[in-house]
């Protein structure tokens, strides 16, 4: 149980604090380096960054993720681009204004010290990747070129077409290879970490599951790095890849890592719907076809007629009429929320009227069908495959999905959890985007947290904290062992008849109802109480066939859904504690006439971090303040 | 509403790398027509574990055809008869009902069975080890200005880039070859000026790392290509040829 650690937020200055304290870290000498192994669980952006550059630096660092290879890891799936402030903008872009829009995109939930960071290091990511040879777009002249994005007002948003986190997943995963090939990276891959093991409240190591024979295997080092990214899969539904989950960070929470703001989660109005209750998962189309699409629904409720027999007088292109100013372009949680609205009111479109139009016609008429398909070409495409129907004749039909998860592991600013030795990165932690993230700003964190500040903060913790790797026979290690074999012999006893999924796609229901686009009280205490009642059904039910050696694709996904449930529990705890609308969480009970979202500063300008009450069973609040020196709170409007 | 239909499935089954393997028939019956291939399988898995046999076991994560984790030849297709297509973006409504559809793993000495659908495509992972990377530490990077690069030349390298290392071209392959694959990465990096330091000795390690993995040598029937779900063009195979007789002269 532990208590709200120091956050270690720089003094002074808040313009150039990194660079002070990065000069203030003790280092390691060289020749000592080899002394101290590490261990990174992850190999998306935020893992494979990390461990390629501690492993220059001489550290020796083993690598475990559940994927093949780590070129799989679901930053593949990015598509718009990642932002960057850097000098010589054309449009006067700059760190400062990086920062503000950080900080206000996240609703003021965040810290400024961390926002400010990121904005400073943003630049030299690009760099970075460069010349890792990611093949960015390019104007004429040869420079890199830039796009605008959600939210913000100036253009800096990096890309490569419209597979930007691939391509930059690939640079840091080449590096990655290059140092499995000079020995100073062990590989470790389809291996899925099940829990931590500490002494005397310091992490020391992982139990993880070898995927093909089943064996649980003990790695020991002197720091842990989670970056095993977001829990967006607690919905069941969703824009991750289909084995995302949360159980490294919620094994970790178990063992004493708090969770911050659990409830922060983003749900990305533009992913193509879903249709029968076999679909797996919601795929995101970019946000910049709100650029050129008008969204619209039938005025009258209960319209049956296909989209191209409704006259243009009885379309309600609602985002246009609420929001003159922004139009189609607000924010992300506004766009699914007043769609949400109207689709209970009877106007949505599609199985179970929950989609909305996104309409092309007036963009192929202005501009025409090639100059549309030159912008949106690979994006259409797939929309055809998916959903069957020709987007440039009839209008897409959209839906918004789970997408993001701002709430993770708490961290100070080193990036350390309340674990000593115990680092999170990436989307696995709650760093930076507050209560909403800015499109393009994940990618931004995910690689600053590998590329550049776990490098400089690792170190120095091991300077002044390394102890002796512990020894496989240490008791720790067979506790931990013996924690994950019961998990596992209780979910292959069970003796009951259900499979692994039928639960989840219960579980992501009940979450999307009562912590989706829109809480309210009654329905986050209901939900609490289902989600109870699941999890218990869950555990005498579920039917998990074969074993626990050799490979079982079901055992996995038992474990992972076990563990969804504890975290379910704790979002909807966190988001009845919150008696505020913010960013992403809007509780229905805290808006203004109009609406809109009603923030709480006097009350609530604080980051939520849960301590797992394992004595009391229940979970325990502490609150961290938030301070703003350079940015005063204001209210976000977009009318 | 969505057309249903009837689809018999032939899926190779076996235990393990040492154990025999077998087809065996299932039929589905009143499945979506919006439904994947994937979501298929998993209906199917379901109704497997509902009868306490063994799911079949196939690879997959993302399921928007980025990640590369996916891929089985469907009547002797890798990823199926739609172009440009991974297997898990291979909707049922490209079949007629009562299709019989035959599923089995890549088959390549290099791809080791690990089960059912799923091979040991980890020998990629140890080609780009080889050489697949710009030696540069982190913060050692000059500006990404400082290095100016054309547009259609940042394009050409991206085409390249977009292999997802799924396999495809291997199991298409008659020979097995992982020509395409290395192709493919050698020239993303060579289109570019910060690929130009390293290039023939990328080119070198990389070749010969093909060969100690055991992928064959090209068999000029450019099913590779055909396979491709990013559309990786096979003039690629040749360019590298060219590229290994430059390297070894230089
Ligand atoms: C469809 C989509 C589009 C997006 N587009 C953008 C965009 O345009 N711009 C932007 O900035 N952001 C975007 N995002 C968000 C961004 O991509 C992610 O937040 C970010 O890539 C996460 O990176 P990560 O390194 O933290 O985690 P991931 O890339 O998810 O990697 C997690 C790693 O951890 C491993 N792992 C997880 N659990 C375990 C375990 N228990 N044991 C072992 N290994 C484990 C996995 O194998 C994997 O290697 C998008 C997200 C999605 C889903
Ligand atoms: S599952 Fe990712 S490409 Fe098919």
């Amino acid at each position: 149980m532990s208590a709200l650690p120091d956050p270690q937020l720089p003094a002074g200055h808040l313009a150039d604090a990194w660079r002070r304290t990065r000069e203030g870290l003790p280092l390691i000498a060289p020749a000592r380096r080899g002394a101290f192994p590490l261990l990174v669980v992850g190999t998306g952006l935020a893992g494979a960054s990390a461990a390629a550059t501690l492993a220059e630096q001489g550290y020796p660092v083993t690598v475990l993720s559940f994927h093949d290879s780590p070129r799989r890891a679901h930053s593949v799936a990015a598509q718009g681009g990642i932002n960057a402030a850097r000098a010589l903008a054309p449009d006067g872009d700059s760190v400062n204004r990086l920062f503000a829009d950080t900080l206000r995109g996240g609703d003021f939930r965040a810290r400024e010290a961390g926002c400010r960071r990121l904005a400073e290091i943003s630049s030299a990511i690009i760099d970075q990747c460069v010349a890792q040879g990611v093949p960015f777009a390019r104007e004429y002249g040869g420079t890199l070129a830039t796009r605008s994005f959600g939210g913000a007002l100036v253009s800096r948003t990096f890309y490569a077409r419209g597979q930007t986190g691939q391509q930059l997943l690939y640079g840091a995963y080449q590096a990655l290879m290059r140092q499995v090939e000079a020995g100073r990276v062990r590989l470790l891959c389809r291996r899925d970490m099940l829990d931590l093991i500490t002494v005397d409240g310091v992490a020391r190591g992982v139990v993880c599951r070898d995927l093909l024979s089943g064996a649980l295997e003990v790695h020991l080092a002197q720091a842990v790095l989670l970056a095993t990214g977001g829990y967006s899969n607690v919905y069941f539904l969703s824009t991750n890849a289909l084995r995302s989950n949360a159980s490294a960070i919620w094994q970790a929470h178990r063992q004493g890592a708090l969770f911050a703001n659990p409830c922060f989660t983003q749900i990305h109005p533009t992913c193509i719907p879903s249709g029968d209750p076999h679909q797996s998962k919601l795929t995101l189309m970019s946000e910049s076809l709100r650029n050129d699409g008008r969204v619209w629904l039938p005025v009258r409720a209960g319209d049956e007629r296909p989209p191209g027999e409704i006259p243009e007088q009885e379309r309600d292109y609602f985002l246009e009429r609420q929001y003159p100013a922004y139009g189609n372009m607000v924010p992300r949680d506004v766009a699914s929320r007043r769609a949400r609205e109207l689709c209970l009111a009877g106007h949505g479109v599609g199985p179970g009227r929950q989609s909305v139009y996104l309409d092309l016609r007036d963009a192929i008429a202005r501009d025409g069908r090639d100059r549309i398909a030159a912008r949106y070409g690979n994006l259409l495409d797939m929309y055809e495959r998916i959903s069957g129907d020709d987007p440039y004749g009839t209008p897409l039909r959209i839906y918004p999905a789970p997408h993001y998860t701002m709430g993770g592991l708490w961290v100070d600013y080193r990036l350390m959890s309340s674990i000593p030795g115990l680092f999170v990165l990436g989307e696995a932690n709650f760093s930076e985007h507050g209560a909403n993230r800015l499109g393009a700003s994940a990618l931004m964190q995910g690689l600053a947290d590998g590329y550049f500040i776990a490098p400089a903060t690792v170190p120095a913790w091991l300077a002044g904290h390394g102890a002796p790797v512990l020894s496989p026979d240490h008791p720790a290690c067979r506790a931990a062992v013996a924690r994950v074999q019961a998990r596992i012999d209780g979910l292959l006893g069970s003796g009951g008849r259900t499979p692994v999924d039928a639960f989840h796609r219960r579980l992501g229901r009940l979450m999307i109802d009562s912590c989706g686009i829109s809480r309210q009280a009654s329905g986050l205490r209901d939900g609490l109480a289902a989600v109870a009642a699941l999890e218990q059904e869950f555990h005498a039910e579920v039917r998990v066939p074969g074993g626990a050696s050799g490979p079982n694709p079901e055992l996995e996904k038992a474990l992972r859904v076990a563990d969804f449930f504890g975290l379910a529990r704790l979002m909807l705890r966190d988001a009845l504690a919150r008696e505020e609308s913010c960013g992403a969480h809007f509780r229905e009970e805290h808006q203004t006439p109009e609406g809109e979202a009603r923030r709480d500063d006097e009350h609530f300008a604080h980051i939520a971090a849960w301590g797992h009450g394992r004595d009391t069973a229940e979970p325990i609040l502490h609150r961290e303040p938030l301070r703003f020196t350079e940015l005063q709170p204001t209210t976000r409007s977009y009318r | 509403m969505s057309r249903l239909l009837t689809l018999n499935l032939r899926i190779w089954r076996q235990d393990g790398p040492g154990a025999s393997g077998a087809f065996e028939s299932h039929r589905l019956e009143g499945v979506s027509a919006d439904l994947s291939l994937l979501e298929a399988l998993d209906v199917l898995n379901e109704r497997l574990i509902a009868a306490g046999e063994r799911p079949v076991h196939f690879d997959h994560d993302c399921r928007e055809g980025i990640c590369g984790s996916c891929g089985f030849l469907v009547n002797g297709q890798a990823h199926g008869p739609r172009p440009a297509t991974t297997v898990c973006q291979l909707y049922l409504r490209s079949f007629a009902d009562g299709t019989t559809l035959t599923l089995e793993p890549w088959r390549a000495r290099a791809f080791p069975l690990v089960q059912d659908l799923v091979v040991d495509r980890s020998a990629f992972d140890r080609l780009i080890a080889a050489g697949g990377y710009c030696s540069v530490n982190t913060g050692q990077a000059p500006d990404g200005n400082a290095l100016l690069v054309g547009q259609e030349q940042a394009a050409v390298a991206f085409a390249a880039a977009t292999c997802i290392g799924c396999g495809a071209c291997v199991a298409s392959c008659r020979n097995a070859s992982a020509s395409l694959f290395v192709g493919a990465k050698l020239a993303h990096l060579a289109q570019l000026p910060q690929g130009q330091p390293e290039r023939g000795r990328r080119t070198l390690a990389m070749h010969e790392r093909m060969v100690v993995e055991g992928f064959g040598s090209c068999s000029s029937n450019l099913e590779c290509e055909a396979a491709c779900p990013k559309e990786v063009s096979a003039d690629w195979i040749s360019w590298l040829q060219r590229e290994r007789r430059r390297a070894r002269q230089s």
